[in-house]
């Protein structure tokens, strides 16, 4: 199928019956809408078809092997969806009085003084929704810091080459401007070209660690402390933490302000693209610059003169904490630090079974997720990346993430996670073999693919050029 | 305990033999020694059953108190939500999905994201729609930045937009260099005579809230009218259930319409998870931040959907993105377009127009049978301020003792309330008693 809900039904169908209106109806005496809105017109049956045709037409961790590096798409826990559900936090209002949200808050401290550890920070802040909004929010915290300490001078914020689009595009919403910092030839920062930039103008440098390449940044220490030195501050990209968590701390690296991403380590589901959650957490120099309100103690503080303010409405997604708290609960102090070093183990494996038949970016020991490269394969055979990634899908695979860290050409970048078995790693390995071997015989069929999907590649530019974003009668 | 690993020890034994490896430790050899974690430096609880975890949870859900009967919105409110919303969108299809990145194996998403674009274009009345942002105060600001041009950096936001939306606009606005201009409403709208004063050379946009946060319904055709004479545009932040009822945003002249999507469908959950709709004008489509699916066709020339106009997004600009937001909140997306096909045009229709009849009868029985007043003349949707002599904290007190939340504290004698379509008749009549209790 590939009906939209508003090509389904008939006129006339009336939505979910309500109770009948007990009071006098009112009838507003403002002007009323001209137009009304066309939503669809269909019974509770063909709503609860067409959902459920259109999930049959989505793959999840539920189904499949999802290696997407840098997303960290383990199993997510269907105790955590029971937790969160719980009418004693779906059903409570965000504006209620204090003491009758004493259970959220608890939420909040617990899942805050757990995460303090992981990490090694001192507080956190739930607001950001996102790790992009995370970004954001760590970087106005830190722009408000310098702010009040009269250091406006501050201007630029040093991003590596390898890092993720969001660090620039959150440093620049933030007022920043950026710097690029190159990585040197075993895909580390360059040491060397840091320390010549870092400079009285230096406000903050950007790393994740491990790197998008899989890495250990080796270096970190002497990293942490040149920008220290300068007078900058040095912030985390949580995105990688499922690597280390149990092993080493950004706190202890020297990381002043971080940003976790609890729907990629704390197995909160991705939901097709969100609710995510993106909370903060910093030093304790950093605590009063945070976003307000504070929850600290069961208290709501609103008052906190040097905050940079509010980021979002409320406090955060609440919801998607309840599910972190959850699994951190399950799995403890040692239930993580197996998680990481299993992650690692994983992804350690599948890079070895791999680079038999694939050249990898980087000759090097990697922790998470690893990168492969398809330019030899591109240049002789024609066959890019994006093949494969395509083969993989009729393969019942969900492909790595495809041309990304920018640095490495061709890029297939994955990330096993830990929760696969060792079977399902085994697979995948004869799954990209096979396609290599596919890639040398016959590179059409590979180009053709996928075939077993409910449509085949997409003509994207048409989409881009010629832009139908809503359906109106007449466009099917 | 669980730890979710699915290899066995014996599996886990043989990949690191593979490695040549002794033990998992040995996985993290190579790292300096001086970052490493010592066993004792860290603390944390030993791990748990899912069944013991679970208990603690709901002990800690039972130190929250659940309001049967509840007349607080101010941003966050209680509407019937269908069954089959919950039982949709749970399923481990959607749930466990990623970004919609590869196509072909995400149609089901895709075009679920691009009918939910479809609704929230009939309910503003613009043309383009984004696949929704975090919440509606960040889509609020996002707007604003959709403005900016390097001539024109002032905001006019009236005080009766939520003061947590201002906090928000007020933070990115600081981060973009915009300027905030709050203008007074004295009588709880904004007056076009203040706004003609306030407009000035360097306005971008002026954001209105429709109904705004004391319920009323705001001139926004005049306003706005007003505004595009001075070619300055116009936000409007709307709630998607009034929505139905009071003229769509492009009707009233907005560019771009914003809102709070979460009385679609959203539990209040203290806050969220939610989510922010945006729509424009498709002369302003690419200036649009967020995800958007469009339609294309596969090679066969079947209809198939894509994420699009990614030219405007931060994995291909980096630093000259439109904004650095890389998500949205699909789930929630989900649920709202679910909550709209499962009622219909009719249905939400009926939806809001109860919200208004039950408030408005809340407000009548108040008045007349109580000391309370209304603060403000104008028409409202389905919240209202009262005055009363009673400070606010005596009168909600009594309500919480009989186990209702009354509205939202404004002031020591100010109160917004809330009716919607789930608060009955009976139960305002024994709120209306309950006040008249302490405020006779």
């Amino acid at each position: 199928m590939s009906q939209l809900i508003f090509e389904r039904g008939t006129q006339g169908h009336r939505g979910v019956a309500l109770p009948k209106l007990q009071v006098p109806a009112y009838t507003l005496k403002t002007k009323l809408r001209a137009e009304k809105p066309q939503l669809p017109s269909v019974s509770e049956l063909e709503v609860v078809r067409h959902y459920t045709e259109c999930s049959q037409r989505v793959k999840g961790v539920d189904h499949v092997f999802y290696p997407l590096g840098s997303c960290t798409m383990k199993y997510n826990p269907k105790v955590n969806e029971d937790a969160a559900n719980l009418e004693g936090f779906t059903a409570i209002h965000p504006l209620a009085p204090e003491e009758d949200v004493q259970g959220c808050l608890e939420v909040v401290a617990t899942l805050e003084k757990y995460l303090t550890q992981i990490t090694g920070m001192d507080a956190f802040c739930f607001q950001p929704a996102a790790g992009a909004h995370g970004e954001f929010s760590g970087l106005m915290t830190i722009r408000n810091y310098l702010k009040r300490r009269h250091e406006d001078q501050r201007t630029v914020v040093f991003v590596p080459d390898s890092a993720h689009g969001t660090n620039p595009a959150s440093a620049v919403m933030a007022g920043f401007t950026v710097k690029q910092i190159p990585s040197n030839a075993e895909g580390n920062v360059d040491v060397e070209a840091l320390r010549a930039m870092a400079d009285e103008t230096t406000a903050a440098l950007m790393l994740t660690n491990p790197n998008t390449l899989g890495l250990f940044e080796k270096d970190i220490l002497e990293i942490t402390k040149i920008i220290h030195d300068a007078g900058g501050l040095v912030y985390y990209d949580g995105a990688n933490l499922n690597a280390i968590m149990g092993i080493a701390r950004p706190g202890d690296m020297g990381f002043d302000v971080v940003h976790l991403n609890l729907h990629k380590t704390f197995s909160t589901p991705h939901g097709g693209g969100g609710p995510g959650s993106g909370p903060i957490g910093v030093k304790r120099h950093l605590i009063p610059y945070l976003p307000s309100p504070r929850i600290e103690n069961g208290r709501i503080h609103e008052d906190c003169p040097e905050s940079l303010g509010r980021m979002k409405m409320f406090y955060g997604n609440f919801g998607v904490m309840v599910r972190a708290l959850t699994y951190v609960m399950i799995l403890g102090k040692e239930g993580l630090r197996r998680t990481s070093q299993v992650a690692v183990l994983n992804a350690r494996y599948l890079e070895h079974e791999l680079s038999r038949s694939y050249d990898m970016a980087i000759d090097q020991p990697c922790m998470h997720e690893f990168v492969m490269t398809l330019k030899r394969q591109h240049h002789d055979l024609g066959v890019s990346a994006m093949d494969i990634a395509k083969g993989m899908i009729d393969r019942g695979i969900h492909p790595p993430t495809m041309y990304f860290p920018l640095i490495v050409e061709e890029a297939l970048m994955v990330e096993p996670t830990e929760t696969e078995p060792k079977a399902v790693l085994d697979e995948a390995v004869r799954v990209l073999s096979e396609l290599l071997d596919l890639a040398a015989s016959d590179p059409q069929a590979l180009q053709a693919c996928p075939t077993t999907t409910p449509v085949g590649r997409i003509d994207e530019v048409q989409a881009a050029r010629h832009p139908i974003l809503r359906w109106q009668k007449g466009n099917e | 305990m669980s730890d979710y690993i699915a290899s066995s020890p014996e599996e886990l034994q043989a990949m690191l033999d593979s490695l040549g490896l002794k033990d998992l430790d040995a996985l993290t050899g190579h790292l300096p020694e001086a970052v490493l974690l010592k066993e004792d430096g860290w603390d944390l609880p030993e791990g748990m059953s899912e069944f013991e975890a679970l208990a603690k949870l709901k002990k800690m859900a039972s130190h929250n108190r659940i309001y049967e009967d509840l007349y607080r919105g101010a941003g966050a409110y209680r509407h019937y939500i269908p069954s089959l919303v919950n039982a949709l969108s749970s399923r481990g299809e959607f749930l466990t999905a990623y970004t919609p990145y590869q196509a072909e194996m995400s149609q089901g998403l895709l075009h679920s994201i691009f009918e939910y674009q479809t609704m929230i274009c009939e309910l503003t009345g613009m043309d383009v729609s984004n696949a929704s942002v975090y919440d509606g105060a960040t889509a609020a600001a996002e707007a604003l930045l959709m403005c900016r041009d390097p001539k024109h950096r002032r905001v006019l936001v009236p005080a009766s937009v939520h003061p947590q939306i201002l906090q928000v606009i007020r933070t990115y606005g600081e981060a973009y260099g915009m300027e905030i201009t709050v203008l007074e409403c004295l009588h709880g709208v904004l007056e076009e005579s203040v706004l003609r004063e306030a407009l000035s050379e360097d306005t971008a946009c002026l954001l209105l809230q429709q109904p705004n946060y004391f319920g009323l319904i705001e001139d926004a055709e005049t306003l706005f009218a007003a505004a595009a004479e001075k070619k300055v545009k116009g936000i409007l932040h709307i709630n998607p259930i009034a929505a139905a009822l009071l003229p769509s945003a492009k009707e009233a002249g907005a560019v771009i319409a914003v809102g709070e999507g979460q009385p679609l469908g959203m539990p209040l959950n203290f806050g969220g998870p939610y989510l922010g709709f945006m729509a424009s004008v498709s002369a302003m489509m690419r200036k649009l931040p967020g995800r958007i699916v469009g339609q294309s066709t596969d090679h066969e020339g079947r209809r198939a959907y894509v994420l699009t106009l990614q030219a405007r997004e931060q994995h291909i600009r980096r630093e000259k993105a439109s904004s650095s937001i890389c998500s949205n909140q699909a789930l929630c997306a989900l649920r709202a377009a679910i909550y709209c096909s499962a009622m219909g045009t009719e249905g939400i229709e009926q939806v809001a127009s109860h919200c208004v009849s039950n408030a408005h009868y809340l407000a009548q029985e108040l008045c007349e049978k109580t000391k309370l007043k209304l603060k403000y003349p104008g028409e409202f949707f389905h919240e209202f301020v009262t005055v009363s002599e009673v400070p606010s904290g005596v009168l909600l007190k009594h309500l919480e003792d009989h186990g209702i939340l009354g509205g939202l504290p404004l002031s020591d004698h100010e109160i917004l309330w809330c009716a919607t379509e789930v608060n009955h008749k009976e139960n305002m009549d024994h709120l209306v008693e309950l006040i008249g209790e302490v405020a006779a």
